[in-house]
């Protein structure tokens, strides 16, 4: 390889077997779902804590759970949630089976299919929950 | 033990309170954002009711104790991943590791000692069951 070769295959980042595909992706949305459960959790565990102090204080705070963009907030968490859990079942998978690492872009796709359906489910319902007389 | 690994076994807890959780967080969205009434039917009448009873107590802490610690172990990752700076990053898991000793232990607390008829509320802000005062 001549050097002005070498610099090229070292500047082209795509065409590689991870960078930009599937199983990337998957570890991307795993992370950032991931985090952004971790902090909904922190403040949950405080914010039920308050049925300790007083049945007002706790209805008091709950009722901002209940505003319209909270409710939007909620979808979005529960979002993230069903994403984690399927995906994570597609890494049980990758990593306990042998034909898991084949199947791993199949099964991205069959993650996200999974991931709609129950947001099908889900969204109509809380939505109606949360903006119905 | 003869050949234990903390890393792996680490790494099995991933997979295990994984498996675990999407049971158990599937439950709590069930029962608390898809029955009758949804994110507006959560207040403190609801959340003394089910930890009135001992099979919810035991469910919760299970995943109180579940969640945080998979998501704690989670964290650790991504802040090893990042911070650079050793004494920011040892600094951030010793916070990491307080935090959640911290909302383990208040969450347990919360979840086995809550009255759920204090005196002195209004009856209209307890579970239906609380003797009327």
């Amino acid at each position: 390889m001549t050097t002005a070769q070498a610099s090229a295959a070292k500047t082209r980042i795509a065409g590689t077997l991870y960078r930009g595909h599937e199983g990337m992706w998957s570890w991307v949305l795993h992370r950032i779902t991931g985090i952004a459960i971790y902090f909904f959790l922190l403040v949950h565990v405080l914010d039920t804590a308050l049925v300790r102090i007083s049945p007002e204080l706790y209805n008091a705070v709950m009722a901002s759970y209940k505003t319209p963009v909270m409710g939007l907030g909620e979808l979005g968490l529960v979002a993230a949630i069903v994403f984690h859990a399927y995906n994570g079942l597609r890494i049980i998978l990758v990593d306990l089976t042998g034909w898991g690492t084949r199947h791993q872009k199949a099964m991205f796709y069959v993650v996200l299919a999974m991931w709609a359906i129950t947001m099908l489910g889900f969204a109509p319902r809380h939505l109606a929950h949360v903006f119905g007389a | 033990m003869k050949n234990f690994n903390l890393e792996k076994a680490g790494w099995l807890f991933m997979r295990g309170s994984g498996a675990v959780l999407i049971v158990l967080i599937f439950t709590h969205l069930s029962v608390n954002l898809l029955s009758d009434g949804g994110v507006k039917a959560i207040d403190f009448a609801f959340v003394a009711g089910k930890l009135a009873n001992p099979f919810w107590q035991w469910f919760d802490v299970t995943l109180l104790w579940l969640a945080l610690i998979h998501g704690a172990n989670g964290m650790r990752t991504v802040i090893n991943d990042y911070v650079l700076r050793e004494k920011f990053r040892k600094g951030l898991l010793v916070a990491l590791v307080a935090s959640t000793a911290l909302l383990i232990v208040m969450g347990t607390l919360v979840v086995f000692t809550l009255d759920p008829c204090p005196v002195g509320s209004p009856a209209e802000l307890l579970p239906s069951f609380c003797p009327v005062a």
